[in-house]
C-alpha cells in the first residue's frame, strides 16, 4: 500500500483523519494540562516558603 | 492488612506514590496506544460494509468507554470522600473531572465524524447521543459547582452530591442500546458471548483500550498530585518537599 | 413544629407556611406564569404565524417555556430562608430533612408549576395545538412541571451558598432535565397526530415516580451541607 493510498483511507479521509486528530489532542491536552496544574502548584508552594522565609 | 489502604488516605504518602507510579503509566500506556493506532489504522483489514472509515472505532470506542469509567471513578470518590470524609477521595473526584469532558467531547466529535459518514447525519437526538451530551453537561456542572464555592470542604462535599446524582445517568448510556432503537449501535464487543468482531480487528481495539486506560491512570494521578499541593498548602510536609532544590 | 410532630403533620405545615409566604406578595405569584405566557407568544411573534407550522413547534414551545419559567422560579425555593437563617432552624427542629425538602418543593409547585398546568391549554390552543391533543399536553405537563421541582430542589440546595446562583443552577438542573423535555415534547406531538402518546406519557411518569422519591434524598443531603 503507497503512502497515498494509506492516506486516501479508501475514501474515507475526511473523516478518519480528523477524528484521530480531535483524540489526539483531547490526549495531548490532558496531559499538557495536568502537568502545568502540578508546575504552578509546586511554584506555588515554593513563593509561599520563600515569602515566609523573607517574612520570619 | 488494611495499612496500605488506610495510607491512602495520607497526602504525602499519595503525593509521593503518585510520583512514582507515573512515568511508568505514561510509557505503558502511551506504546500501547502507539501500537494500537499503528496495527488499527495499517493492519488491520478494511471493514466488509464501512471499508476504512470503520477504523475510527480505535479512537471512538476506547474515548466513549473512558468518558463513563471516568465518570464512574469519579463518583465513586466523591462517595467515598462523602461517606468517610476523606480529602484525597475529594482530590481524586476534582481531578477526574477535567479528563472525563475531554473524553467525551472526544466521543461526541469521533462520533460525529462518523455519523455524518456512515449514516449521512452529524447528529440525531436517540437515547445513546443524548446521554453521552447530558454527561459532557454533567462534566461542566460539576466543575462550574466546585468554583462557586470557595470554601473547599463545601464545594467538595456539594460537587460529591452532584457527581452521585448524576450516576443514573450511566447506567443509561450504557444500555440505551439496548433498551431503545437508536441510531447507535449495539454491543460487539462486550457480549458474553464470542465477540462479533474478527481478531485481527479486535485485538488493536483491545490495545487502544488498556492504553487509554493506562494514561487516563497517569494523567489522573498527575492532576492529584496537583491538588494535593493546591489542598494542602499550609502542611509542613510539603514546606520540606519544596525547601529541596 | 418541634422534634415530636408527626412527618406528616410537619410537612402539611410547611406546606402551609409556605403557601401563605408565597400569597402574601400576590404580585410575584403570577410571575411565572406570565413568563410561561410570554415566552409561547415570543415564538409565533418571530418565526411565523401560520396555523400550521405553529402547530409544528407548539410542543417544543411549550415544554421550553415551561422549563424555563420552572427554573427562573427556583432560586425562591430555598433562597429566602437560608438567607434569614429559617432553614438552619427548620434542620435543627429535629424533623427529618428529607421532608422538610419534599414539603417545599410540593409547596413550590402548587404556586408556580400547577398554575402553567392550567393555563397550558389555553397556550396550547395559541399556538396551533388541535383540541384533543390538550389533554394530553396538560397531563404531560402535570407531571413534567412536578418533577422539574423535585429536580430542581437538588440543584437549588446544592448552590444554597453560592452568590448569584440563578446561571448555575440552571447548567445544574438542564442536562438532567433534557429526559423530560424529550418525553414530554414527544408525547403533545404524538397526540396531535392524533395517536396514541401513552408510551411517552408512561415514561414521564415513571420520571416523576423516581425523581419524587429519590431527589428529596440529594435536596436534604445537599440542604445540610448548604447550612453548616
Amino acid at each position: 500500500m503507497s503512502l497515498m493510498e494509506f492516506l486516501h483511507m479508501g475514501g474515507y479521509a475526511a473523516y478518519v483523519w480528523p477524528s484521530y486528530a480531535f483524540t489526539a489532542l483531547a490526549l495531548g491536552w490532558m496531559t499538557l494540562a495536568a502537568r502545568r496544574a502540578h508546575r504552578n502548584a509546586l511554584s506555588a508552594a515554593r513563593k509561599r516558603l520563600a515569602m515566609e522565609k523573607s517574612a520570619s | 492488612m488494611w495499612t496500605w489502604f488506610h495510607k491512602l488516605a495520607s497526602p504525602p504518602h499519595v503525593y509521593r506514590i503518585a510520583g512514582l507510579l507515573v512515568p511508568w503509566f505514561g510509557w505503558v500506556g502511551g506504546v500501547l496506544i502507539a501500537v494500537g493506532v499503528v496495527w488499527g489504522l495499517r493492519f488491520a483489514p478494511a471493514d466488509y460494509q464501512q471499508g476504512d472509515g470503520f477504523r475510527i472505532l480505535y479512537v471512538h470506542a476506547p474515548s466513549a468507554w473512558m468518558s463513563m469509567f471516568t465518570y464512574v471513578v469519579m463518583a465513586l470518590a466523591a462517595g467515598i470522600g462523602l461517606i468517610w470524609r476523606m480529602k484525597v477521595a475529594h482530590a481524586v473526584a476534582a481531578s477526574c473531572a477535567p479528563i472525563g469532558a475531554a473524553f467525551t467531547a472526544s466521543a461526541l466529535v469521533t462520533g460525529a465524524l462518523w455519523g455524518q459518514r456512515m449514516w449521512g447525519t452529524w447528529w440525531v437526538w436517540d437515547a445513546r447521543l443524548t446521554s453521552e451530551l447530558i454527561l459532557l453537561f454533567l462534566y461542566f456542572g460539576y466543575i462550574a459547582l466546585r468554583s462557586a464555592y470557595d470554601d473547599q470542604q463545601r464545594a467538595d462535599r456539594a460537587s460529591a452530591i452532584l457527581a452521585l446524582v448524576g450516576v443514573v445517568n450511566i447506567p443509561i448510556i450504557h444500555y440505551s442500546v439496548v433498551w431503545w432503537n437508536t441510531l447507535h449501535q449495539a454491543a460487539s464487543v462486550t457480549k458474553l458471548a464470542r465477540p462479533s468482531i474478527a481478531p485481527e480487528m479486535l485485538i488493536p481495539l483491545i490495545l487502544m483500550f488498556f492504553g487509554f486506560n493506562i494514561v487516563f491512570g497517569a494523567v489522573l494521578l498527575t492532576r492529584l498530585r496537583g491538588e494535593v499541593l493546591l489542598r494542602e498548602r499550609n502542611a509542613d510536609w510539603i514546606r520540606a518537599l519544596v525547601a529541596q532544590p | 413544629m418541634s422534634a415530636r410532630t408527626g412527618i406528616l403533620r410537619g410537612a402539611a405545615l410547611l406546606i402551609e407556611r409556605d403557601l401563605r409566604l408565597a400569597f402574601r406578595r400576590p404580585s410575584q405569584l403570577g410571575n411565572p406564569l406570565v413568563f410561561f405566557l410570554v415566552v409561547t407568544t415570543l415564538f409565533p411573534l418571530s418565526l411565523s404565524p401560520l396555523p400550521s407550522q405553529l402547530r409544528d413547534i407548539a410542543p417544543g414551545v411549550l415544554w421550553v417555556a415551561a422549563l424555563l419559567s420552572s427554573l427562573l422560579a427556583l432560586e425562591a425555593l430555598l433562597k429566602a430562608d437560608a438567607e434569614d437563617g429559617t432553614l438552619e432552624q427548620m434542620v435543627l427542629s429535629g424533623q427529618p430533612v428529607v421532608m422538610l425538602v419534599a414539603a417545599k418543593t410540593v409547596a413550590h409547585w402548587l404556586v408556580g408549576g400547577l398554575p402553567l398546568v392550567i393555563i397550558s391549554p389555553l397556550a396550547g390552543l395559541s399556538l396551533g395545538v388541535t383540541p384533543q391533543a390538550l389533554w394530553v399536553t396538560a397531563e404531560g405537563l402535570l407531571m413534567g412541571t412536578l418533577t422539574l421541582s423535585f429536580l430542581g430542589s437538588v440543584g437549588a440546595a446544592l448552590t444554597i451558598g453560592v452568590r448569584r446562583s440563578s446561571v448555575l443552577l440552571s447548567l445544574l438542573v438542564l442536562p438532567l432535565a433534557m429526559p423530560l423535555l424529550i418525553f414530554g415534547a414527544r408525547a403533545t406531538d404524538l397526540a396531535i397526530a392524533g395517536e396514541s402518546a401513552t408510551g411517552p406519557l408512561n415514561l414521564l411518569g415513571a420520571l416523576l415516580v423516581f425523581t419524587a422519591t429519590l431527589a428529596p434524598f440529594a435536596a436534604g443531603a445537599a440542604v445540610r451541607i448548604g447550612v453548616e
